[in-house]
């Protein structure tokens, strides 16, 4: 989705805000809402491409005005209505519905100490590589309407493959529970030129995370 | 004194009556143009309880996660690493190669699945990490982002000009580096292994992994031995 989330090159966003001594948590409610977000990722009901695509499809003003823990939580507060853990109702009055059964949380206090969340692993020889490193490649120009991580500023360009991650859950897809359909993930090279014109300081370069299905051969 | 006492009242009050107002404005403004309620924390606060009610979530498993982040991961776990591999080539080796393993060499278990990538700086090559889709960080080395990575700002520009911003965070790059920014678009989670600042050399490790910097290993700043009289 070509989205505001997609933010790589936009110009005129005002100086990088730096803050001394920053805290983790700004407030005690950033720490519950990522907390909250957590503890019901462990049921299991979602996986991290369709919680991505959650916070982009966020209205686009209030994804550039929201802080990043508010988005978390107004994607939250759909989320858990739309995977069917709570009703609009019990969400609008804060009370569960007295006929509803309560459930046993999946996250308790020692499986939230000894905290494990698996990315499958990236090493499968039974998934084999379009690419190899040094070969020369193009990003595609798609502009899928759901969920993607090739963002708009790597499209149409070339680059080189620097080196093979291994094999990773493809988000198109996976985002919206049409398959895993896992292939490899390269690390590719964009000189800064060839993203953004002679301007461009010849000395530097971009390097993005690519799925083979973003690549083509140039 | 009376007149006095009397005046800094009269203004105190009009200051206060004119921010109660201000604020006022403010908030009928709000509700007027906002689909959602604009308090977060009475938001967050209301769905906890709704969930907690419900038996979704375990309050003491919240209290944990919120402890891990705010006391035990963070940019300590990478300098920890970083400190090693500037005082053990052959740890560095391995750390360049397979950092998930180094890692959990090191003693830090990877909880958060990161699928750990570290690159190197030299006196030629500089690199600067990026999230431009959103804000991915690699959470088990540094905890979770400041808010300046996950900002608009830094996520558009840190990609078309990376050079200025790294000029904003007061890091001036000679012409002839070569500046390498990695936009973390899948899983794999970055991590810069800083220079080893020039005069470290009798420091011992733990000293090493006291001067090593969130920003360092971020990629917007340089570690540097700390200047006579100065805070260490």
């Amino acid at each position: 989705m070509n989205g505001v989330h997609d933010m790589g090159g936009i110009e005129d966003m005002g100086p990088v805000q730096y803050e001394k001594n920053e805290p983790v948590f700004h407030a005690p409610w950033e720490g519950q809402v990522y907390a909250l977000n957590a503890a019901m990722g462990a049921w299991g009901k979602w996986n991290l491409d369709a919680w991505r695509h959650d916070i982009e499809l966020l209205p686009p003003a209030d994804y550039l005005r929201m802080s990043y823990y508010e988005k978390w939580l107004a994607a939250m507060e759909k989320r858990v209505v739309t995977y069917g853990f709570v009703t609009k109702q019990e969400l609008e009055s804060g009370k569960p519905d007295p006929s509803s059964a309560k459930a046993a949380p999946i996250l308790t206090a020692e499986k939230a100490r000894n905290r494990s969340r698996g990315i499958p692993s990236s090493k499968d020889p039974s998934v084999p590589p379009r690419f190899s490193a040094g070969e020369r490649v193009r990003a595609r120009n798609i502009n899928p309407i759901g969920h993607t991580r090739l963002p708009r500023y790597a499209r149409g360009k070339t680059g080189e493959i620097a080196r093979d991650h291994g094999v990773y859950v493809f988000p198109d897809t996976n985002s919206r529970y049409l398959g895993q359909n896992r292939q490899h993930v390269y690390s590719v090279r964009f000189a800064a030129r060839e993203l953004w014109g002679e301007s461009a300081s010849p000395r530097d370069s971009v390097y993005l995370d690519m799925w083979d299905d973003y690549l083509e051969r140039a | 004194m009376l007149m006095e006492t009397t005046r800094r009242t009269f203004l105190a009050a009009t200051a206060a009556a004119a921010e109660a107002n201000l604020h006022a404005q403010t908030e009928a403004h709000a509700h007027e143009h906002q689909a959602v309620p604009s308090d977060p924390a009475l938001r967050a606060k209301a769905l906890e309880s709704l969930l907690v009610e419900k038996g979704l979530v375990d309050p003491a498993a919240l209290d944990e996660l919120i402890d891990s982040f705010e006391h035990k991961i963070g940019p300590r776990n990478g300098a920890r690493v970083v400190a090693r591999a500037w005082t053990d080539p052959a740890y560095r080796q391995r750390l360049l190669a397979d950092a998930p393993s180094a890692i959990e060499e090191a003693g830090f278990h990877n909880q958060y699945g990161d699928h750990m990538v570290v690159i190197e700086n030299s006196p030629k090559v500089h690199n600067l990490v990026v999230c431009t889709l959103c804000s991915c960080y690699p959470w088990t080395m540094l905890g979770l982002p400041p808010v300046w990575y996950k900002s608009a700002a830094y996520r558009s520009r840190a990609v078309i000009d990376p050079r200025g911003v790294l000029r904003e965070f007061g890091l001036e790059l000679p012409e002839d580096t070569d500046l390498r920014v990695w936009d973390s678009t899948a899983e794999l989670r970055y991590l810069v292994l800083p220079e080893r600042p020039k005069g470290s050399e009798s420091l011992s490790e733990d000293e090493l992994a006291a001067l090593v910097t969130r920003d360092a290993m971020v990629g917007v700043a340089k570690v540097s031995m700390p200047t006579a009289g100065g805070k260490a």
